[in-house]
């Protein structure tokens, strides 16, 4: 069958997707923040990112709960804590930055899915926090675009080029 | 351009890249198209890097369960004190993978406009009323056979500044997730007949005309409630493969 066309999420997102809590997938391990920017370098203040990763074992089964609901008024209450979901939505703030508090996956790469106005279709990228063998499969300079770069201890910056010189590698998987 | 572009403008912009992909299946939009002025800095110019690797993370993705909604999310008209003004309608419809297998058990958000055209975004300074019995989201689960249903009111249409005298259609918002995430679809479902199609640089940058009708709900009058409500069905249809491990369920 084919496909419905993709459209780009437009500028009034904000009151819908995103949550509470939508970029701590867990406590206690990396945070890993960064910018959107566009082609002419400046920050994009509406992109939403989501994130999609392997718990620290390796295991991609995931689990329920990320949206997790207060019965009584409805209001999203989030993660319990306990599972590890590996899903998280984070839209860029005015300054088009982003901030994700999550655990090493254990395939060494969270997947990220951006969206933004002025994107008719999302994008695919990977944030590798270490050196990894697939990176060595592109070209070194595209391949520095999916390597975050450590600031601090469990602190991370990764930044999403949409366009330009410094433009992040994105896939295509067919 | 020192001025901002007229319809005149983008329709000629919309007609000469239709021309150029006369013939092509393609299914969804280019990026880097013109008349959405605001692709222009906003779309990659290298090519996206092929990656097929049966192991990838992307081939499966996030789960949702009865934990994640709850039974009003479904009825954007029950989430107020009162009703909100407009056209009360439904819309339905099942999320099929490309196999036409049904996505079971996913998560489908909505949004959209009220019935005069205006979201409850500090951004939207659309000088339309705010409706305080209407917020404008909603989410449900795929059933087991893929199916959705949601309980509105009809959008309306609204100006954005693309170019002078721009007007959206009238369309509800979708995201969509399949068993993998290689399968997510943000897209914008809308209304059949409606007079602002050709002037919508958003709906047109999707250039197949076969792929533009399927963004277009179809009128189902067995789907309309006597004295109540006018019904939609839209069938939603994601791209992307899925990790084949995933057919067992989980
Ligand atoms: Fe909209």
């Amino acid at each position: 069958m084919n496909p419905t066309p993709s459209q780009t999420v437009g500028p009034f997102y904000g009151y819908a997707l995103p949550f509470p809590g939508g970029g701590d997938l867990a406590t206690g391990g990396v945070t890993v923040h960064g910018y959107v920017r566009d082609g002419a370098g400046e920050p994009v203040p509406d992109a939403l990112l989501e994130f999609w990763q392997a718990d620290p074992a390796g295991s991609l089964r995931g689990a329920p709960g990320t949206l997790r609901r207060d019965p009584v008024n409805g209001a999203i209450i989030g993660r319990h804590g306990v599972d590890f979901t590996g899903f998280g939505r984070v839209p860029t703030d005015a300054d088009g930055r982003w901030t994700l508090r999550t655990v090493v996956p254990g395939t060494g790469y969270i997947s990220v899915c951006v969206f933004a106005r002025g994107l008719l279709h999302h994008l695919y990228t990977r944030i590798y926090l270490a050196e990894h063998p697939f990176l060595d499969t592109l070209p070194p300079e595209r391949a520095r675009t999916l390597l975050a770069a450590r600031e601090r201890e469990d602190v991370y910056r990764f930044d999403v080029h949409l366009q330009g010189e410094k433009e992040t590698v994105f896939f295509d998987f067919g | 351009m020192t001025s901002p572009p007229t319809q005149a403008d983008i329709d000629l912009e919309i007609a000469a890249i239709r021309a150029a992909r006369e013939g092509a299946e393609t299914h969804h939009p280019g990026r880097d198209y013109a008349p959405y002025r605001s692709t222009a800095l906003r779309h990659p110019k290298q090519p996206l890097v092929p990656l097929k690797d049966p192991e990838a993370a992307e081939l499966t993705g996030p789960v949702f369960g009865v934990t994640d909604v709850t039974a009003l999310d479904s009825d954007l008209t029950r989430q107020h004190l009162g009703e909100p003004m407009g056209e009360r309608i439904t819309v339905q419809g099942r999320v099929l993978d490309r196999e036409g297998r049904p996505v079971r058990g996913q998560l489908v958000e909505i949004w959209q406009a009220n019935a005069a055209g205006r979201y409850p975004h500090q951004r939207d300074d659309h000088p339309a009323p705010l409706d305080p019995n209407f917020t404008g989201v909603g989410r449900c689960l795929t059933d087991d056979d893929g199916g959705y249903a949601f309980t509105t009111v009809k959008p309306g249409a609204y100006p954005w500044r693309n170019h002078v005298n721009a007007w959206r259609p009238a369309h509800i918002h979708f995201s969509v997730f399949g068993t993998a995430f290689t399968q997510r679809l943000v897209t914008q479902m809308y209304f059949p007949g409606d007079p602002l199609f050709p002037y919508d640089p958003i709906l047109n940058s999707v250039t197949d005309e076969r792929a533009r009708q399927r963004l277009v709900a179809a009128y189902d009058h067995e789907l309309s409630t006597p004295e109540w409500s006018l019904g939609y069905r839209w069938d939603i249809v994601l791209d992307g493969p899925a990790a084949t491990w995933m057919e067992e369920g989980r």
